[in-house]
């Protein structure tokens, strides 16, 4: 499947992630083109940001103004469960985080676009933002008793040095955790889609209506997860930016 | 053994960890239907955890796939 035998079709996902550069500029030795994957990036925000901003203020919702304040409400229950008093400090952050990752996972399903978040370097940029962000404000709240976090409350004495290095291990592992399941969902689905057609186009006409009802599926279910995994990195960050000031779980 | 042969055998290991996915999404779907069939009035509230297990669920097993697809094209 991976080489070309005598002419058949070779199904070749792997060259929707590729980045190309639409625009190349070279400042100094470096390389800051304009690539595709910088030109979906921005097609995600102008769309979020036409959204907000076209959204009407009615009383009685119109339909775009439902939509606008559905996403808003979603993020708004998802920071007043997590971070109760500390809600409206985050809440512009978290929403920022959300309705990115939504729009661009979203947007990528479209049939020869490209979806930014299905590369690491993307995703590992935002889930360092947060960690390293709940880090700094853990220690700015809490000083040094921050590190109270690797030692939960109620483990024997015994336990505890095993259970300290568990706990910092997890710790560290929260980007690449959250970095990965966003990049790994998003070209996983991505590569199947890819994968299927490729099997509608080998069965012709005969067949190939089978893997078509699959692709049908398949794409119901990659909406599911692109707003699904927006969800839950929303909700992730919320809970780590919960950590940082409330130590004590 | 060439390395197309190895690739091919190492996707098709790398991907057995999908099998960890389909049982972890079951037992949390199953856990959810019983406890909603038992009371119904709290399943509604329950369905944002529920679609959070199934996110890390799926996440673990499309690490695997991951793999294997970076195995196989990468």
């Amino acid at each position: 499947m991976a080489t070309p035998e005598h002419g058949e079709k070779i199904i070749d996902p792997i060259h929707q992630f590729v980045i190309e550069r639409l625009v190349p500029i070279h400042v100094g030795g470096v390389d800051i083109s304009f690539t595709n994957s910088a030109l979906w990036a921005v097609i995600a925000v102008t769309c979020a940001s036409l959204l907000f901003i076209l959204a009407p203020r009615n009383l009685i919702p119109t339909r775009l103004q439902s939509v606008a304040e559905s996403i808003y409400e979603l993020v708004y229950d998802i920071t007043h469960d997590v971070l109760h008093e500390n809600a409206r400090t985050y809440f512009p952050f978290v929403l920022t985080l959300f309705v990115f990752i939504l729009f661009a996972n979203v947007l990528g399903l479209i049939p020869y676009s490209f979806t930014v978040t299905s590369h690491i370097v993307i995703t590992l940029a935002l889930a360092l933002v947060v960690f390293i962000g709940a880090t700094i404000i853990g220690f700015i709240r809490n000083g040094f008793g921050y590190l109270k976090l690797f030692v939960p409350s109620g483990v024997p004495v015994f336990l505890l040095p095993l259970v300290v290095v568990i706990e910092i291990v997890s710790y560290f592992i929260r980007p690449m955790s959250l970095s990965i399941r966003l990049f790994a969902n998003m070209m996983a689905g991505h590569m199947m889609l890819k994968v299927m057609a490729g099997f509608v186009v080998m069965l012709g006409v005969t067949a190939g209506w089978l893997p078509l009802v699959a692709m049908v599926g398949l794409m119901g279910l990659e909406l599911l997860v692109a707003a699904l995994q927006a969800y839950v990195f929303a909700l992730l960050t919320c809970m780590y930016l919960s950590d940082a000031m409330h130590v004590d779980h | 053994m060439e390395v197309e042969a190895a690739k091919m055998i190492g996707a098709g290991i790398a991907a057995i960890a999908l099998g960890g996915a389909g049982v972890g999404i079951g037992t949390i779907f199953g856990n959810y239907l019983a406890g909603a069939l038992r009371n119904p009035a709290a399943a509604a509230s329950q369905r944002g955890t529920l679609f959070l297990g199934f996110a890390f669920a799926e996440a673990t097993g499309l690490i695997g796939f991951a793999v294997a697809m970076l195995i196989l094209f990468g």
